[in-house]
């Protein structure tokens, strides 16, 4: 690991203003410096702040500070009651220690474990900018099959992250200049382009300080994650579901996926091949259809395309019967 | 740097680049807790802290100051055994042993997870948690055992949360506050 000055913040004003990574749970950036993926030059350490609460909010959703620990956001019981997907996802990621540590906030910004990403003696354009893209022609078994460049095909590898998506998330930020900003989460994520380094909208020194969750939706939740085995693994594909079924029909529908691509994934199209019709293999079909339009495989990870269409429908299934 | 670990206070002053792990191991001589992957796969250095496990190799020293850190050392003693270590020898929980001390801590921490209620990912109704098998392996798979002492690490905990009684299996009322850190400690 490269030394790094380290500096404690006391307020989210100091935080802003230190000019340095910030450091949380530490569970993914650690990792990441051990293997000088990662060479911070200041880590500001922000695990003291007064961010740890989950308030109701007045419109009925919550506000989720961001050093809430994976684990008690899981466990929260007006998470477990009215946003079930969210600690569906929340219990389907890592292990019960990196979850105990893990923040809300640093859930959000991890990074890809993408091989390439992961060997700094691989050419990777999100590590070394400009370097090459080793993943592309190489051992790309868990990669995205959507939203890719030809920069950089890493997936996004939160699970945490695609239940929030499919919940209409918003992340609250605060910058050095006081500045707070509302960000949803539909917008708070980057597609690679020719910039893969570049994962997000925030700014230099910009804090995210809560995430916050709209009012619980009506219908039923749902996460469903496959992978390689069944504890403690990466998504090779999730979708996380929430579905009403008014009068035999699709009424509302929010569909959130894992494991295809750059961020957490959600296409409105996919939406609206299943609302206003009764559910059938038909309309699921015609979901997948929608999702998969535009996949594109890279040789080892072509089958998450058909991977991705069978979990949909799974999931629809469930989430209708 | 002062750090408190298994109720004592230590000083040490070390590069702020030294995990918690390299803390105890290499500065402490607390070397009970194993190093592994040094990653967080594998748990073999999992500690509690506040009374919570983590993996001590993720985890920076300079982070820990105000902490209230246990390790396996301050579990039990060869003369009087936490119920977890005795449960693993009854129940021989191990071959070669390497992992053992990560896997106790992080039972222990595992079974306070589950007095408070907590769900897993193969709990059906997240508000009704009981400690069947599936569930222990899910929630210990963040302990690898490369001798894969899987069934008698299983029987160890089974006992260990049946010393409980069925009352503490069940949920802990979702309201009431975390148990203190270190209940155990002093045994």
């Amino acid at each position: 690991m490269k030394t790094f000055d380290y500096q404690r913040a006391d307020t989210i004003e100091a935080a802003t203003h230190a000019n340095g990574r910030f450091i949380a749970g530490g569970t993914n950036l650690l990792d990441l410096m051990k293997l000088q993926v990662e060479t911070p030059e200041r880590l500001v350490d922000i695990s003291r702040l007064d961010l740890n609460g989950i308030e109701e909010r007045e419109d009925g959703g919550l506000s989720i500070g961001a050093l809430v620990p994976n684990s008690d956001l899981a466990a929260d019981p007006r998470v477990v009651e009215k946003y079930e997907v969210l600690s569906r996802a929340l219990l389907a990621g890592a292990s019960g220690q990196l979850r105990n540590k893990a923040s809300t906030g640093g859930n959000l910004l991890q990074r890809t474990r993408c091989y390439y990403f992961y060997d700094t003696a691989s050419r990777c354009n999100k590590r070394a900018p400009g370097s090459g893209c080793d993943a592309i022609g190489g051992f790309n078994r868990i990669l995205a099959v959507l939203g890719t460049s030809e920069q950089c095909i890493a997936t996004h590898p939160s699970d945490m992250a695609v239940a929030m998506r499919a919940l209409d998330a918003t992340i609250v930020t605060q910058k050095a200049d006081g500045d707070k900003r509302r960000i949803s989460i539909h917008d708070f994520y980057r597609l690679p382009g020719d910039t893969p380094q570049i994962e997000t909208v925030l700014d230099a020194g910009e804090l995210i300080t809560h995430v916050e969750l709209p009012a619980p939706p009506a219908g039923k939740q749902v996460y469903r994650k496959v992978r390689d085995r069944a504890s403690y693994a990466f998504a090779l594909v999730s979708v996380a579901g929430v579905i009403e079924v008014k009068d035999g029909v699709v009424a509302s529908a929010a569909l959130a996926f894992g494991g295809l691509g750059p961020m957490p994934w959600r296409n409105p199209a996919v939406e609206a091949a299943i609302v206003g019709r009764a559910p059938s293999t038909e309309a699921f079909e015609a979901a997948a259809d929608a999702l998969l339009a535009d996949a594109k495989g890279y040789g080892s990870n072509d089958f998450k395309i058909p991977l991705a269409r069978r979990t949909l429908i799974a999931t629809l299934r469930d989430l209708t019967a | 740097m002062r750090f408190t670990i298994n109720q004592k206070t230590y000083e040490a002053d070390v590069d702020v680049r030294t995990s918690l792990l390299d803390l105890c191991r290499e500065h402490l001589g607390l070397t009970g807790s194993k190093k592994g992957c040094d990653h967080g796969q594998c748990g073999a250095c999992t500690m509690l802290v506040n009374g919570r496990r983590i993996n001590a190799c993720l985890s920076l020293a300079v982070m820990h100051q105000d902490d209230e850190i246990v390790t396996i050392e301050g579990l039990g003693t060869v003369e009087d055994l936490h119920p977890m270590q005795a449960a693993f020898v009854s129940h021989d929980g191990y071959q070669c042993g390497y992992c053992t001390p990560g896997q106790i801590c992080s039972a222990v921490g595992m079974l306070d997870e589950v007095k408070k209620g907590w769900a897993s990912h193969v709990t059906g109704d997240l508000d009704q948690v009981s400690l069947t098998d599936a569930e222990i392996s899910e929630r210990m798979s963040g302990n690898i055992c490369r001798c894969a002492a899987y069934p008698n690490i299983v029987d160890a905990i089974r006992e260990v949360a049946g010393q409980w009684g069925e009352q503490a299996i069940k949920p802990a009322p979702r309201s009431a506050a975390e148990q203190p850190a270190q209940e155990k400690v002093s045994a």
